[in-house]
């Protein structure tokens, strides 16, 4: 059964929850945090100044919580809690709201993350093709670097698996030894497995290539 | 039977670029469209019997019509979620030809008098959203989008909106949620997106290829569009094929095409010596189907008789090395993370499905189990909100039904196995 997937199950507190917190008794006595105060909450003017120009796209302003979330992360590294009051200040919302939003997606981090993030797909055809072994190697690889390695869902680009989005990079389709040479690019802050990249890739269909 | 409309030399360089998508004659189709009245276009539409590309198949004119006429607060939303496992064809659209995308977005908006358009393209895909947003700018500059468009009195605001990873935001109702800035669960339908959507306005949702057909038409006429293709399925489609052939990628055929042609014919086939165990015609959701079914039309009534789906036209491919509890396995998992929650059949049923299979590769299971699994697909199917449930539950049930002897020998082998493991270390 080597392509059944191995991957370790979702780690789960004692309670069976994925999210922490949920045995422990609310304090009730405690006030739910409210919509931070601009005077006591200071945002850098440039997270500030974006998430504004976000906000000014929408009729309704609360439609720029997602695009805020992803420039707060990208400012603060992942979605801390400093990084939620922030945008919640901005916005004029709870910072309860945000974190609502924000556990909702696959692509904001409640729990700090590395530098760089690999999402390895290991969705159908990536699997079919030996995604699972592939995850395995680039975990190893990355071990002791500053990258995060996650299994990801179908990214979208079955036609180069199995394939990696490496910091929004899709790369494809990839042995096992491109686990290293994934590695090797990011730590020299290079462009990663160029040949590789999807971007510079034709269309497969062969009359769509011709006059 | 391949023919190139979408696709049409879709790897020139700097087509993504407005001056060589004009030069090739891109926006004569707008140019057009802004001369025609309005229900002109509609008809148009109509008369090319178009089905929507993004999954379910629904008339694009139809749709359009349904939305409430005259000046109001109303909608377009392009669907660019593009998650359902085994697609990725709008993904080479956007990234090559943008403004065919911009383009369809405005003869379809001045078609039904909507101002403002979203164009919500999943958060992966990070190069074509700037793409994209290079391509609103491109258009905004030569006047295509804004205030007063060519002097017709049509005025339209496009915003490129990045989503954050959920394959539940592909819902339509799902994504109208994760537009407004909430968790994208779905809604309790009716009322349909047409009547009631973004900010509870009229909305029209449709998908990239839908709307990047429309240029097409115009260009064509309806009517002449509506010969391509076969009867209730008109038109070229884009399709994504992966899984074990030789060329995986995307193709525009004409619909109706034999599946045989596509998948062995355009895509080569499995490697040799290998054969075709089962394929899914339209992504990971739909039910599966045999080597014995390739030479049925590839089109929506073909699919949907044989009792499958069309679908997004993404041909998933497995080969006769793999198992089918493996192909399962994965499918199920897929569900069982995306479910989002809301409804007790769909959030139980995938995580208890995912159970069941992890029994039968524990060693378990007995064949009866099968019927149990059998049984828990059918509870889900009709029975939840939206259709993610189903889209779980009708491959599952067809993979469960199609090799149902092979799956009963693995629950005897694993059982074997995991015995022995016991005996070894008692
Ligand atoms: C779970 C689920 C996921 C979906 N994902 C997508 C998607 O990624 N892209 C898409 O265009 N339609 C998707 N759909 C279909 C949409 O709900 C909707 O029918 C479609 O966008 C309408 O556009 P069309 O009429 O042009 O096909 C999905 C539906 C469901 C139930
Ligand atoms: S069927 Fe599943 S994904 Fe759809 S609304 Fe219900 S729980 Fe959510
Ligand atoms: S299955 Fe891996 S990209 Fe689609």
């Amino acid at each position: 059964m080597s392509a059944i997937d191995r991957r370790p199950p979702v780690p789960r507190y004692a309670h069976g929850s994925r999210v922490p917190g949920w045995d422990e008794a609310v304090d009730l006595e405690k006030p739910p945090a409210t919509v931070p105060d601009p005077a006591l909450t200071p945002v850098p003017d440039e997270l500030r100044e974006a998430i504004e120009a976000e906000m000014a796209k929408y009729p309704d302003r609360r439609s720029a919580s997602i695009p805020a979330l992803h420039l707060a992360q990208r400012h603060h590294g992942w979605c801390s809690p400093e990084a939620i009051a922030q945008v919640a200040c901005v916005m004029r919302l709870t910072p309860a709201y945000l974190t609502s939003v924000a556990s909702f997606y696959d692509m904001f981090y409640l729990e700090p993350k590395a530098a760089h993030e690999v999402y390895v797909c290991t969705n159908i055809t990536c699997s079919l093709l030996g995604a699972d072994e592939l995850y395995e190697r680039m975990c190893q690889a990355a071990q002791g670097h500053d990258i995060t390695v996650r299994g990801f869902e179908c990214l979208g680009a079955c036609d180069i698996a199995p394939m990696a989005s490496v910091d929004g990079e899709y790369v494809g389709p990839l042995n096992l030894d491109d686990a290293s040479l994934i590695v090797e690019d990011i730590d020299a802050g290079r462009a990663v497995l160029e040949h590789k990249q999807l971007r510079h890739r034709a269309c497969a269909d062969p009359g769509a290539r011709s006059e | 039977m391949s023919r190139h409309l979408l696709f049409d030399r879709i790897d020139e360089p700097g087509l993504n670029t407005i001056g060589v998508y004009e030069r090739r004659g891109g926006y004569s189709a707008m140019r057009k469209a802004l001369q025609m009245p309005p229900e002109a276009i509609i008809e148009e539409i109509k008369q090319s019997a178009i089905r929507g590309r993004g999954g379910a198949g629904f008339q694009m004119g139809q749709k359009a019509s349904f939305l409430p006429k005259g000046e109001m607060a109303k909608y377009l939303v392009c669907n660019a979620d593009e998650s359902e496992p085994g697609t990725f064809k709008d993904r080479e659209l956007m990234q090559k030809s943008p403004h065919t995308l911009v383009e369809g977005i405005i003869i379809t908006t001045y078609a039904t008098g909507i101002h403002r358009a979203f164009i919500y393209i999943r958060g992966e895909y990070q190069l074509q959203a700037d793409i994209l947003d290079q391509a609103v700018a491109e258009a905004r500059s030569a006047g295509y989008l804004g205030e007063n468009i060519l002097g017709s009195g049509h005025s339209l605001e496009l915003v490129v909106h990045r989503g954050a990873g959920a394959y539940i935001c592909g819902e339509e109702t799902g994504l109208l949620d994760s537009l407004e800035g909430k968790r994208g669960n779905p809604r309790l339908k009716p009322p349909f997106p047409a009547i009631e959507g973004l900010y509870a306005g009229p909305t029209l949702v449709n998908n990239v290829e839908t709307l990047g057909t429309v240029p097409t038409i115009i260009n064509m006429g309806g009517a002449e569009y509506a010969k391509i293709g076969t009867q209730g399925s008109t038109g070229t489609k884009l399709i994504s094929v992966s899984g074990d052939v030789q060329r995986p990628g995307n193709y525009e055929i004409e619909l109706g095409m034999p599946s045989r042609e596509i998948i062995y014919g355009l895509c080569g086939g499995p490697r040799d010596g290998r054969s075709v165990k089962m394929w899914f015609p339209g992504g990971s959701s739909s039910p599966v189907l045999l080597e014995s079914d390739l030479d049925l039309a590839y089109d929506f009534d073909t699919m949907a008789k044989a009792g499958s789906m069309l679908g997004s036209g993404a041909i998933i491919v497995v080969d006769d090395s793999h198992t089918a509890l493996e192909v399962m396995q994965k499918v199920v998992k897929f569900y069982a993370h995306e479910s989002c929650g809301k409804c007790v059949p769909c959030r139980e049923g995938t995580n208890w499905t995912l159970k069941m299979i992890e029994r039968i590769e524990a060693g378990e299971s007995t064949p009866m189990d099968l019927d149990i699994l059998a049984s828990a697909q059918s509870q889900i199917i009709g029975h939840c909100l939206c259709v993610l449930g189903d889209a779980m539950a009708m491959p599952v049930g067809s993979i469960v039904e199609k090799f149902r002897d092979e799956l009963a020998e693995e629950i005897e082998a694993a059982r074997e196995r995991a015995n022995s493991l016991a005996y070894a270390t008692a």
